[in-house]
């Protein structure tokens, strides 16, 4: 029985729920000639609500917890001897799940009957003719213990799947029986179901901790095992990195985190003067026709895809900045450069200085501007020596946060910087990044057990810190200013 | 003055990308085609003669490129062109080598054309395109081992002649991807398909679970710890690196679950959890607009307080809601980073089932297809992610359109 099937079955055990519910309530209170407590559509609610949610609840769960058990119990079944020279524990289920998947398939075609299947050993049938006749390759003949393992596999999510099933269908029509007996007239339906509905926002709103929690996991799990396997000193401070597809790198961090703060760096260069210029320009200069028409066409920077601006960068900036400038003054011949992406990530992160100053310079009590034309300072004065500095640490939080856009930016580099590790002060060379090394370690046929591919979580783990601190000590510094006027 | 200065350097950027990308891309929409009728030889497609399918699927592209061959031959001789210094093998080679496979397609779907004399337009090579769209000229022609400068003029004869024409390039919305040595026959139809699923997975569970979680802070919850850590968490959220959702796809959904890799689902999941923050923000704003007292009277006529918000208003936020949502969806569609760590770079040229199937198939998506177009070495590829981008950049458009329209339509103030 596929999920999919039992949603829509408990979908519809709960939909006639209401409907009986609702008709219940409505023929208790004609017969015992009392008012119901609630509006009837409340008891019906209440039924629907209860062969629904614990049922959907079990299922979830159940769909989460069930590889995992079958897994472990699975990969004991298969001997070490099973397990290929120098290969992985995981490749090897990996293969078994492939098996299973393949016949599962076989069988939905009726190539073979279910008794055949179980009656199959790997060392007397062609395993992998057989998978291969459905489109499954796989790269070696199947040893028999490990086709074993992926009948059993087969047998187990099988069984599971059935048992998940039936639990969450009878969990549905118990409850939702429960739930109808125990109409009656004084019963507090509306009461009950709300605060079922209220479990169920609750609940809702804890994602983003689960999100949180799933991200910092899988982080820090991958990190942990990729240290076991790779010191983390020679990760931190070696300055070569140099990754080797046959293993025996060097994984050293600091020409990521130095590519990555150089074009930072470069793009705040390009961000932080325009869009200040801009905001301070449209908040105090600008009238209100002009503001309407150049703030959202601004703002439309902010909306455009990332891969827009790496494409702009590949086939347009990167191009003149190589024929115009460094070719010209011998500095390069390189399009991809950290020149390229850091002034196209400047044009990204403009709307982000901008309207954040924007908001925060029209926060300056009008008071202050007062104050200082009745001294008889002159506008530019004003701005210069009241609002910009009244400003101030609002804007800081703004750049900070508009660097942590840079650091955490990908695409932009991924096509404009190239993806050379190196470390130079030359702003005409390629250099790379931590985003577009996570990018090129993930990317591709990986194995999760090599350091180098386990170091993307690493870098990954680097990054989320990074950018990490430096929002929430934006996000202290512009919240701790905007107290200060209110 | 200097604040004007910096306004025109920001617009000028603007309008500096948009003309970038519409200069390189605006031409993938049109596509150069060899018209020519075909006899589809009995003697080579079905020898036995009895239509029977597997003997004819048996017939690979290699039996169908002599009869384009001999076609364009044919259709020479009968204009009167000579192919001076081109002989008949070179000459078929203006014709893309995805021709024989369409011609191939065609006969498999209807048998009974076989002996018939069909017209077909056939995809022209890209180098033909590229040369009618200024990528290739007779110069690069002569250091090219593709085209030589002879094919070229054989080519203008041939336009002449009304044989080569140009014509609006519709498979280039409904066409797969195709392999690195055929830009002309590459298209966009797998990408907008996985694209469509992964926004229709985002919108059906970002929007009530956002708006559920929404409501919860906005309308019921404490002022306690736990309300506050969702808050916080919520507002990280929404400033982490999108690369690191990937990252959280791959370690959780792909390897720890076991979802499989390039399937829409996977890249819908993170999407959503990348998006809720956007939309959990533009919620809480609308809900945060609709003034006390319509709370107040809802309350002060009896009803309960989910009543109240159920009842009246979350109706009266819904449009902010639907525009919240609308603009994190535009956001979700444009992102690159993420899916390409959950293996959406895959080169798929199956169209993925109907959903909800189809969820699990492998698929690609708009943006990545760009970035995979991109790095490919043919130059027509530049254009054909131009081109694409083009299309992401008018369905954003699209969105954005009926937000605001939607934003202008309800706006109320009490």
């Amino acid at each position: 029985m596929s999920p999919g099937i039992v949603v829509l079955v408990v979908a519809a055990i709960s939909a006639v729920g209401y409907v009986l519910g609702r008709r219940r309530a409505v023929s208790l209170a004609a017969r015992e000639r009392a008012k119901l407590h609630s509006l009837p559509a409340y008891y019906g609610q209440t039924v629907a609500l209860f062969a629904a949610v614990p049922a959907l609840v079990v299922l979830v769960a159940w769909l989460v917890v069930q590889p995992l058990l079958i897994e472990t119990r699975v990969s004991d079944m298969i001997p070490d001897s099973a397990i290929p020279e120098g290969g992985a524990r995981s490749l090897v289920m990996a293969d078994v799940r492939r098996i299973a998947d393949g016949l599962d398939a076989v069988l939905a075609r009726g190539g073979i009957s279910e008794s055949e299947l179980s009656q199959m050993q790997a060392d007397v049938t062609d395993v992998r003719g057989l998978l291969a006749g459905i489109g499954v390759a796989l790269g070696n003949d199947v040893p028999p213990p490990v086709f074993e393992a992926a009948k059993s596999y087969r047998q187990i999510s099988k069984t599971g799947n059935i048992v998940a099933g039936a639990l969450a269908l009878a969990l549905s029509v118990g409850f939702a029986l429960w739930a109808y007996r125990r109409i009656a007239v004084d019963l507090r339906a509306r009461n009950i179901s709300e605060r079922f509905v209220r479990a169920l926002l609750v609940s809702a709103s804890t994602i983003a901790i689960l999100t949180t929690i799933g991200i910092i996991a899988s982080l820090f799990f991958e990190t942990y095992s990729f240290f076991k396997i790779y010191p983390a000193r020679d990760f931190f401070f070696s300055t070569v990195w140099n990754p080797q597809f046959r293993g025996g790198s060097d994984l050293g961090i600091l020409p990521l985190l130095w590519g990555t703060f150089y074009i930072s760096l470069v793009a705040l260069v390009v961000a932080v003067p325009l869009g200040l210029m801009i905001a301070i320009y449209l908040a105090e200069y600008a009238g209100p026709s002009v503001r309407s028409l150049v703030k959202p066409a601004i703002e439309v920077l902010a909306g455009i895809p990332t891969i827009v601006y790496g494409l702009f960068a590949l086939v347009t900036v990167g191009p003149f900045l190589r024929d115009w400038i460094a070719q010209p003054l011998g500095l390069g011949n390189s399009s991809s450069s950290v020149l390229t992406a850091g002034i196209v990530m400047g044009i990204m992160i403009i709307p982000f200085v901008s309207s954040l100053s924007d908001d925060i310079i029209n926060a300056v009590p009008q008071s202050l501007r007062d104050g200082s034309y009745a001294l008889g300072a002159t506008q530019s004065e004003t701005i210069r020596q009241v609002v910009f500095p009244a400003a101030l640490p609002g804007i800081v939080g703004a750049v900070l946060l508009a660097a942590s856009r840079a650091i955490g930016e990908t695409m932009i580099v991924v096509l404009g910087a190239g993806a050379t590790a190196r470390l130079s002060l030359n702003p005409f060379e390629a250099m790379t990044t931590v985003t577009v090394k996570i990018v090129s370690q993930l990317t591709g046929d990986t194995e999760f057990a090599s350091p180098e591919t386990l170091v993307a979580f690493a870098l990954g783990l680097t990054l989320f810190v990074l950018t990490l601190g430096l929002n929430v000590l934006a996000l202290y510094i512009v919240r701790k200013y905007r107290e200060q006027y209110e | 003055m200097m604040g004007r200065i910096a306004v025109i350097i920001g617009i000028v950027a603007l309008i500096g990308l948009l003309a970038s990308i519409l200069s390189n891309g605006l031409s993938s929409f049109q596509q150069t085609y060899v018209s020519l009728d075909i006899f589809l030889d009995p003697a080579k497609l079905d020898k036995a003669g009895d239509r029977n399918p597997e003997a004819i699927a048996k017939v690979s592209t290699f039996g169908y490129a002599p009869l384009i061959q001999k076609a364009l031959q044919d259709a020479m001789a009968a204009k009167g062109i000579a192919g001076d210094g081109v002989n008949a093998k070179t000459a078929a080679e203006l014709i893309s080598k995805e021709a024989p496979a369409d011609l191939r397609r065609f006969v498999l779907a209807d048998p009974s054309a076989i002996g018939q004399t069909v017209r077909f337009d056939l995809l022209a090579a890209g180098r033909i395109d590229g040369y009618y769209k200024g990528r290739v000229t007779m110069e690069s022609a002569k250091l090219d081992r593709n085209i030589s400068p002879e094919q070229l003029m054989l080519a203008d004869k041939l336009k002449e002649a009304g044989i080569l024409t140009t014509n609006f390039n519709w498979s280039f919305f409904t066409a797969p991807d195709a392999s690195d040595t055929r830009p002309e026959a590459a298209g966009l139809g797998v990408a907008i398909i996985g694209s469509a699923y992964m926004m229709l997975i985002v919108f059906v569970l970002s929007l009530p679970l956002g708006v559920a979680a929404s409501i919860y802070l906005e309308e019921f919850a404490p002022q306690n710890r736990f309300t506050d850590l969702i808050e916080v968490n919520i507002s990280n959220l929404a400033a982490v690196p999108s690369i690191v959702f990937g990252i959280l796809g791959l370690a959780v959904l792909i390897n720890f679950v076991g979802l499989p890799q390039s399937a829409p689902i996977v890249g819908g999941l993170v999407l959503t959890l990348m998006t809720l923050p956007t939309i959990i923000i533009a919620t809480r704003a609308a809900l945060k607009a609709v003034p006390p007292s319509i709370r107040d009277a809802a309350l002060g006529v009896g009803a309960s307080k989910m009543q109240a918000t159920f009842h009246h208003v979350l109706p009266l936020a819904m449009p902010g809601i639907l525009t919240g949502t609308i603009i994190g969806l535009a956001r979700a569609l444009g992102e690159t980073a993420p899916l390409l760590l959950i293996g959406m770079v895959a080169f798929v040229r199956e169209y993925p089932a109907g959903p909800p199937e189809g969820f699990f198939d492998p698929a690609s998506a708009l943006p990545v297809q760009i970035y995979n177009w991109t790095q490919r070495g043919d130059p027509a590829f530049v254009e054909r992610a131009s081109g694409a981008i083009i299309v992401l950049l008018v369905f954003l458009l699209m969105m954005n359109l009926i937000a605001i329209i939607l934003r202008r339509r309800f706006e109320r103030r009490w």
